[in-house]
């Protein structure tokens, strides 16, 4: 049972009907501040912007094509030391949204006084691709409109072109466009009475499994197998390009160990990482006995041992964002490796990152009676 | 410079529990049960203690095999140990068999603290299968 209410949108106008929804929610009372991906006064970009005055919501721009961080880490440095203390609207990408998940499990946000607010993903340009975009006068508008498209999209980032969950799994309310036609309409979907509260205090009327909404689930229903046989084929490519040891160290050689990839996921979220900690500073003489192991080593050292580690660490949590891919200064395909050893360390403990806070962390339990096969004759 | 295949000596990495397969390496040293010296071992107080990461630092460097011994499920000394232990190598395992990497080379046993014979016995398993695969892809390469 889905109940949702419709939002009209005049003349093709989308990003207006949002931002007026969203303005809604300050001047009725319902929300005091509000994380939302806001149009940098350049022109050249949209930040998540945090924000206490709803003046600037005429400047918000939820469908624009570009994600420069992923908001869970946003939502990590805000809340990670004290709980929000005023009711605060969270405007986020699905992927963000499932990164959120997995840092609250991993005690990184704390979800008090939080509206979480996701909207159905046409996907994201990088950064630069985005400027581009921008700066030729495109907008949010015509991009949304033809979300059906993304998939022959081929400047949309490789993580959105073969994203398993581009609908919000964990949302109080969903800005709905699969299945319609968001020049027109868009569906508010309330997923949790949280949502459904904030939607009835705007004074709007739900309705139960109305026709949008129905047609939104069917959307979706047709994208599941159609993404999984695009993800397989993925996959199987993925594993001829970088499978086996010459492959994997051609795609790393570029690597230089700028740690970027790991700065910029949202999942990584030691507050000290091991790969920065005094393990790794060595006397002269440790340097020169790992170099007589080989009779060379390369520098900077344990280059493969970070990827290989950051692959045990957060593969059972990476929600495929791609935003290591994007922080990467020589283009390593990071968002493929992680892909493909993310779902297969996924399916090998049944789990999905980011659908449910009930979901324990692989790492974090563990069956008496599984995995027979390690450890025994 | 690298050694043929026919005196090509396998170089082993084994991290070890205190309380179980530590003790069984124990027992095998003073009942005298004969196995190769290809194994060398690192104490740890339990399996679930050993990060992938030593383990694949070990591959890098060297290593053409590495092991983790540990208690037999549900006998673990701090009780679920063994079991994370496994779900870190289950999952270290499938990563290198995503990448295409020999996942074979990744060995884990659980062996009690009175099974001495069985120890050595494991001991010449692993040293005669890592002879049979010769020398660890990732140990060579400088480059890695």
């Amino acid at each position: 049972m889905t109940k949702s209410v419709n939002l009209n949108v005049n003349a093709g106008q989308t990003r207006q009907a949002v931002n007026a929804f969203l303005k809604d929610l300050f001047t009725k009372n319902i929300v005091e501040a509000m994380l939302v991906p806001l149009a940098h006064p350049a022109g050249s970009n949209v930040v998540p912007a945090l924000i206490t005055e709803p003046a600037y919501l005429d400047n918000a721009d939820v469908f624009a094509p570009v994600m420069p961080v992923n908001a869970a880490r946003t939502l990590q440095s805000v809340t990670r030391l004290t709980p929000l203390d005023r009711k605060t609207a969270v405007v986020i990408r699905p992927c963000e949204m499932r990164a959120f998940v997995e840092l609250v499990k991993l005690k990184q946000i704390q979800t008090e006084n939080l509206l979480i607010i996701g909207f159905d993903c046409p996907g994201a340009y990088s950064v630069k691709d985005y400027a581009r975009f921008a700066a030729e006068k495109k907008t949010s508008d015509e991009f949304v409109k033809n979300y059906e498209k993304r998939a022959e999209d081929e400047k949309l980032r490789a993580g959105c072109r073969i994203c398993e969950y581009p609908y919000p799994l964990t949302a109080d309310i969903t800005i709905g466009i699969f299945g319609g036609d968001p020049s027109q309409n868009l569906t508010l979907v309330a997923e949790t009475a949280n949502g459904a509260e904030a939607l009835t205090k705007l004074g709007l009327s739900l309705e139960t499994d109305s026709a949008a909404a129905q047609q939104r689930q069917a959307a979706i229903t047709k994208y599941i197998p159609e993404i999984k046989e695009r993800r397989a084929r993925f996959f199987k490519q993925t594993r001829e390009e970088i499978g086996g040891e010459e492959k994997l160290a051609a795609v790393f050689a570029t690597c230089i160990k700028c740690q970027n990839c790991r700065q910029a996921c949202p999942v990584c979220y030691c507050r000290e990482c091991f790969f920065v900690s005094p393990t790794f500073e060595l006397e002269s003489d440790k340097y020169l006995r790992q170099a007589e192991k080989k009779g060379a080593v390369r520098m900077p050292a344990d280059t493969l041992l970070f990827h290989l580690t950051r692959m045990n660490h957060m593969g059972a949590s990476c929600v495929g964002c791609g935003a290591c891919e994007e922080a990467c200064p020589n283009d390593i395909p990071l968002l493929k490796i992680f892909q493909l050893i993310g779902s297969d360390v996924q399916a090998l403990f049944e789990y999905v990152p980011g659908r449910s806070l009930e979901d324990p962390l692989p790492a974090a339990v563990f069956k008496e009676q599984e995995l027979e096969r390690i450890g025994e004759k | 410079m690298a050694e043929t295949k026919e005196q090509f000596e396998p170089k082993i990495i084994g991290f070890i529990c205190n309380w179980c397969t530590g003790a069984a390496a124990d027992l095998a040293g003073t009942t005298r049960a004969q196995y190769p010296p290809n194994l060398h071992p690192i104490r740890v107080m339990c399996s679930g203690t050993v990060d992938p990461v030593y383990l694949i630092k070990a591959l890098l460097s060297g290593a053409d095999a590495v092991m983790v011994g540990g208690c037999h499920p549900g006998d673990c000394h701090y009780v679920s140990g063994n079991y994370k232990a496994r779900r870190k190598i289950a999952q270290l395992k499938q990563i290198f068999q995503s990448l295409g990497l020999d996942e074979s080379r990744i060995w884990a046993r659980w062996i009690s603290a009175s099974e001495g014979p069985e120890f050595a016995k494991f001991v010449n398993e692993i040293t005669e299968e890592t002879r049979k695969q010769g020398p660890g892809k990732l140990a060579g390469d400088w480059a890695l």
